[in-house]
């Protein structure tokens, strides 16, 4: 009796835990579909024609999906010859890399000279860092817009990575920092004592060891740099000869913010590196960004 | 004999190193050259984008490394009691140049811009002033950007925080979890204007025929008339704020399901034998647990919060009363014109943060460098 008593609440709790399953897979597959529709119907929309998305919602497709006349590429030839978006990318591209690759290398520099040379003041450089992480770009806005002007680099490239360089250091330093400052004491020493500059022991020995945290942290300030518009606003400016994919894309809401057909072509397109990031480097990706979210 | 060779060997070798030094020193106004000129280069209008491409390798990546390997040069072919000394500067310095260029400098004068008047009539700093942060709280616009602020500094962490929370947990136990993860978390790969982008056709209020945005399609679906979602006030900023949940959402859940997992299983096992249910469990277990990565969640969010700019620029430049005080520093400094009013809205925000940076600088303390 009592056996079997207990194998029935067996039975009944391991049902319940079965359905409690069922029942979380499905709140999660709901939110995931939440989240994933407002881009999937950009994606879906960019493929159709001008009057079709005007017409009739993205959704609509599902009923004629393989009608192959209803896709076309036209959104994407366009916004890129006609709007410009193809030079924005372009300029996107060549702001972008550099202005991840000179931030960088200077916080490797100094987070090396900070963790492993001693000198006065090396503390305070590294506490004014740490300060410096959360100051609010806005209080670099004007100022730097004035000397800019003066020295007449405003809306050159030189001028924004430079920019960019400089709100994207102490994150770098400090990031960087810790992982170069980790490494143990003793191959630091092992290199010394054999005879190595620390020009050699931080170009073959550092670099190297601390590839994936540089790697997390350039992934970073990549999208960092790609996604903003703010800096780009502001020393770079709207212009079509410089402008990058951000600024485009929203002098082209301003502009033509009923045109569905070349909005969600050119947003895409402004999206289509991010994403391919994402999609590749998901783990550095993650990292990066966790690491990267203090930024100020 | 033997001193005096030595005296030879050492005089050549001091003629040596000054030769050294002065090469070193030529490579390093080589470099120098190379950056101001392409500097130059890249300031002519109408240069070929080749040209460019070609320059920004040259000049941006190459020039950052020609600086420090031929400064490391001339350290190093220095006598050794000033090499010790100049080296680590050589590692250190472009870093100071640059922080104290592009933040130390701008924050302080911006503090100072904030106490003067300063307009594009007046050209430059006429006269010491504290209207600019007396405006702060009569200007009717600005007042409005704060309360909007204040919406955005409430809501973004709660939502994005439990329901993170809550996604973390859930997906703890579902085989698909990396997954459902990256869905999530994809929208932070995506820039604050081409979210608005996305947002914008979800709330698209078509003034003629089939309502294609999907909001409205789904609210006439139901017999409900169809709405410009970002007309009405007050509710249009939690339009925005959404944007801005599904944007930070994934970040929570990634961050807050690592805390999730370190939560001891036995603990877990033993409230199960008790029979605690698994509300009780979350809210007496997880929640505890995970209470220090919530903080750092919350920190972190409203951090960004304080700065929100893109999606309000791009959605509605502030119209309809949905205004915050990052595009409100914006547009007094580039449609306005008034750089002591934009210089007092940054000093506001800055001032939001520094709880966060005297945190920061404390905690910094007890892993103290050694």
């Amino acid at each position: 009796m009592n056996k079997i008593e207990s194998r029935v609440g067996a039975s009944t709790t391991q049902r319940s835990l079965m359905t409690s399953k069922i029942v979380i897979n499905l709140i999660v597959l709901g939110v995931v579909i939440l989240w994933s529709i407002p881009t999937f119907s950009l994606l879906v929309s960019s493929f159709r024609g001008a009057n079709a998305i005007r017409s009739s919602g993205w959704w609509t497709v599902f009923g004629s999906l393989f009608e192959a006349g209803q896709w076309t590429l036209d959104n994407y030839v366009f916004v890129i010859t006609n709007d410009k978006m193809g030079l924005a990318f372009l300029n996107s591209l060549l702001v972008t890399l550099p202005a991840t690759v000179i931030p960088i290398t200077i916080a490797a520099f100094a987070s090396y000279g900070i963790a492993w040379m001693n000198f006065r003041g090396r503390k305070l450089i590294f506490v004014f860092i740490v300060g410096m992480l959360v100051v609010p770009l806005q209080m670099a806005l004007i100022p730097l817009f004035k000397q800019y002007t003066s020295l007449g680099i405003n809306g050159t490239f030189l001028g924004i990575w430079m920019a960019h360089t400089g709100f994207g250091l102490p994150l770098a330093t400090y990031l960087l920092f810790g992982f170069i400052s980790g490494l143990p004491r003793d191959i630091i020493e092992a290199a010394r004592i054999d005879g190595a500059t620390p020009m050699t022991t931080f170009v073959v020995l550092i670099l190297p060891l601390t590839g994936a945290a540089i790697a997390a942290f350039a992934v970073f300030q990549f999208l960092w740099v790609w996604n903003d518009l703010l800096v780009a606003l502001i020393f770079l400016g709207t212009r079509e000869d410089v402008a990058l994919v951000t600024t485009r894309l929203s002098e082209m809401v301003g502009s033509r913010g009923q045109d569905w057909h070349v909005l969600t072509a050119g947003a895409f397109i402004s999206m289509t590196i991010p994403l391919v990031v994402f999609f590749s480097l998901q783990r550095f990706f993650v990292r990066g960004i966790v690491a990267g979210s203090v930024k100020g | 004999m033997n001193s005096r060779t030595e005296q030879v060997t050492q005089n050549s070798l001091g003629g040596l190193q000054t030769r050294d030094l002065i090469i070193k020193g030529l490579m390093f106004l080589g470099v120098i050259g190379v950056i101001i000129l392409s500097a130059y280069v890249m300031t002519i209008p109408d240069t070929p984008k080749i040209i460019l491409g070609l320059f920004a390798i040259v000049a941006g990546i190459g020039g950052i490394w020609g600086i420090f390997y031929s400064l490391n040069g001339i350290a190093e072919s220095m006598p050794s009691r000033w090499h010790d000394k100049l080296l680590p500067w050589v590692f250190v310095s472009p870093a100071v140049l640059f922080l104290g260029f592009y933040i130390v400098y701008p924050t302080i004068s911006t503090i100072l811009d904030s106490f003067f008047v300063y307009t594009l009539s007046t050209g430059g700093w006429a006269g010491f002033t504290f209207d600019n942060y007396s405006k702060l709280f009569t200007d009717p616009k600005l007042l409005t950007a704060l309360r909007n602020n204040a919406f955005w500094l409430l809501t973004v962490p709660v939502f994005s925080v439990s329901l993170g929370l809550i996604l973390a947990v859930m997906m703890d136990r579902i085989p698909w979890e990396k997954q459902a993860k990256a869905l999530i978390f994809m929208p932070m790969a995506i820039s604050f204007v081409g979210a608005s982008v996305i947002w914008r056709f979800v709330y698209f209020y078509s003034t003629y025929g089939e309502q294609i945005g999907l909001l409205n399609a789904i609210v006439t679906f139901f017999g409900g008339a169809p709405q410009g979602w970002l007309v009405i006030e007050p509710w249009n900023n939690f339009f925005l704020i959404t944007i801005m949940v599904w944007l930070q959402t994934g970040f929570a859940v990634v961050v807050l399901s690592a805390a999730v997992k370190s939560v001891p299983v036995s603990l877990l096992e033993a409230a199960k034998l008790d029979g605690a249910s698994e509300i009780k469990i979350f809210f007496s277990i997880i929640i505890p647990v995970v209470g220090g990565t919530i903080l750092t969640v919350t920190t972190t969010m409203i951090t960004l919060v304080l700065k929100i700019f893109d999606i309000i620029f791009v959605m509605t430049s502030g119209q309809y009363n949905t205004d915050v005080i990052a595009n409100m520093m914006y547009s007094q400094m580039f449609k306005v014109g008034n750089f002591g009013y934009a210089s007092a809205i940054a000093v506001l925000i800055f001032v939001g943060v520094i709880p966060i940076l005297i945190y920061n600088i404390r905690s910094l303390d007890q892993r103290s460098l050694s």
